[in-house]
């Protein structure tokens, strides 16, 4: 077993896990947050994205323990309260979903593109940016202008 | 996952003496966590390098770029003395992968790995880059040696790289739309050592290509590339493209970093 330590949320989490536990396992699994989901096993779908100390990282391809002494994000972590964040709030205003399962990753990947990122953001630099999440259901067009706005909401 | 013991040496002397016969290097994860959770790998111990300072960082002299092993593609594609300096690398290390895999990937993982369609290989190759092991020194054309092989013994550790500065540089490739790896690659660097063209993608690992250094060493244009082909023979061929696009493809991509430069 290994001892893990990760700040989740803001909130101090220790465990003490299998080694082989992958983050979004132990997200999923053991603190029950389920809004960070698990789309393929190739690394390539983009919806097990959280940041790690900020950055933008696939949660099916890290261990649990890799992230030890550092801080995550994920989906639950961006609203405060009742207020929804300006991304998410632009993912419900300009219809950036249908099913709903890509969501979480690509607002994650949102969020860190938006702050990542200096001047305004082209929607070549919002299509480029998305390169790591697959939706199955929108065709992307209002993904893609959910997240021009919510960049213009996050800056306001 | 088959199950295996996790350590996290925090120097490199201290990540060597942690090898076994069935131990493995941990980097960016990005490459070895989809092959042990397929089981297409086990080991008896992973081996985490992500809290060995020595092995991160970009440091820059007046001739040369050292890159630490753990240095991720994010790093190295934002990274002001790798614009300043080999602006062609910088570029390289932009399009490796997606965001999440820029922020995760490291070059070490990376060299070490020798995946025939990665980028990294072509930008040492044609810049001649030195790898720095735990025990020895290697030019990038004696690491790279097939097909997902190097030159690493086991239990060698990449330390990191030296990126001798070129005169100028640029690289070029044409990605599958849907996987983003490269069908064809290529590095065009204007060196100490002369003018020197690597490929990736289009063969089981990365080559040079002399006629084309030679052609661009008298005259620097994407004109002179129009007469030299490639030959087709021993390229890849898979459900992506035949090996004679793949030859095509090089000298498109070549021409292509060339105009970017003139
Ligand atoms: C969706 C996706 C898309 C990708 N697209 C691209 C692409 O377009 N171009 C591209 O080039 N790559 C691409 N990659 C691969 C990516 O660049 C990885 O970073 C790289 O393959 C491995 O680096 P890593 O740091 O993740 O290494 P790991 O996966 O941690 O390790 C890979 C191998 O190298 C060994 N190793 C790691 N570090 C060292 C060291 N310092 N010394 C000795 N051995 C070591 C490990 O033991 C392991 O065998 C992609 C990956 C994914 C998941
Ligand atoms: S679950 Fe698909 S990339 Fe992580
Ligand atoms: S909304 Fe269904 S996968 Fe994106």
């Amino acid at each position: 077993m290994t001892k893990v330590s990760i700040t989740v949320n803001g909130q101090a989490q220790t465990a003490d896990l299998d080694p082989r536990t992958l983050l979004v396992e132990f997200l999923r699994e053991h603190l029950r947050l389920t809004g960070t989901h698990v789309g393929c096993d190739t690394s390539q779908c983009g919806a097990c994205t959280v940041h790690l100390d900020g950055r933008a990282v696939k949660a099916c391809t890290l261990l649990a323990a890799q992230a030890d002494g550092k801080s995550v994000t994920t989906i639950e972590g961006l609203a405060r309260g009742d207020v929804l964040h300006p991304m998410q709030a632009a993912f419900r205003e300009h219809h950036g979903l249908q099913c709903g399962f890509c969501t979480p990753g690509m607002v994650m990947t949102a969020v860190a593109l938006v702050n990542g990122h200096e001047g305004p953001l082209s929607e070549h630099d919002i299509r480029e940016g998305l390169d790591g999440n697959l939706c199955r259901c929108t065709g992307y067009q209002n993904i893609v202008r959910a997240i021009a706005a919510g960049a213009v909401g996050m800056k306001a | 996952m088959y199950a295996f013991e996790y350590q996290r040496p925090a120097s490199v002397k201290d990540a060597v003496a942690l090898v076994g016969d069935e131990t493995v290097f941990l980097a960016g994860g990005q490459t070895l966590i989809p092959t042990l959770k397929q089981r297409l790998r086990q080991a008896s111990a992973v081996i985490d390098l992500g809290a060995i300072p020595e092995l991160r960082g970009i440091s820059a002299t007046a001739d040369a770029v050292t890159i630490g092993a753990m240095t991720r593609h994010a790093e190295v594609a934002a990274s002001p003395d790798v614009h300043a300096a080999i602006p062609g690398l910088a570029r390289l290390a932009g399009q490796i992968g997606d965001l999440q895999v820029r922020n995760s990937g490291t070059l070490g993982g990376s060299i070490a790995n020798n995946d025939p369609a990665a980028d990294y290989p072509a930008g040492l190759v044609a810049l001649n880059a030195v790898v720095h092991t735990n025990t020895r020194t290697l030019p990038s054309e004696e690491f790279f040696t097939g097909m997902f092989e190097t030159a690493l013994a086991p239990g060698e550790l990449v330390v990191k790289v030296v990126f001798p500065k070129p005169k100028r540089s640029a690289f070029a490739k044409f990605r599958n739309p849907a996987s983003r790896y490269a069908i064809a690659g290529v590095f065009i660097a204007d060196t100490a050592d002369g003018m020197r063209v690597a490929v990736i993608g289009a063969g089981p690992g990365v080559f040079r290509v002399p006629a084309m250094e030679a052609a661009l060493a008298k005259d620097f244009s994407a004109r002179v590339l129009a007469g030299i082909t490639i030959a087709a023979d021993g390229l890849n061929e898979d459900m992506h493209a035949t090996a004679a696009y793949r030859a095509h493809l090089v000298g498109v991509m070549a021409a292509k970093a060339v105009a970017s430069l003139t």
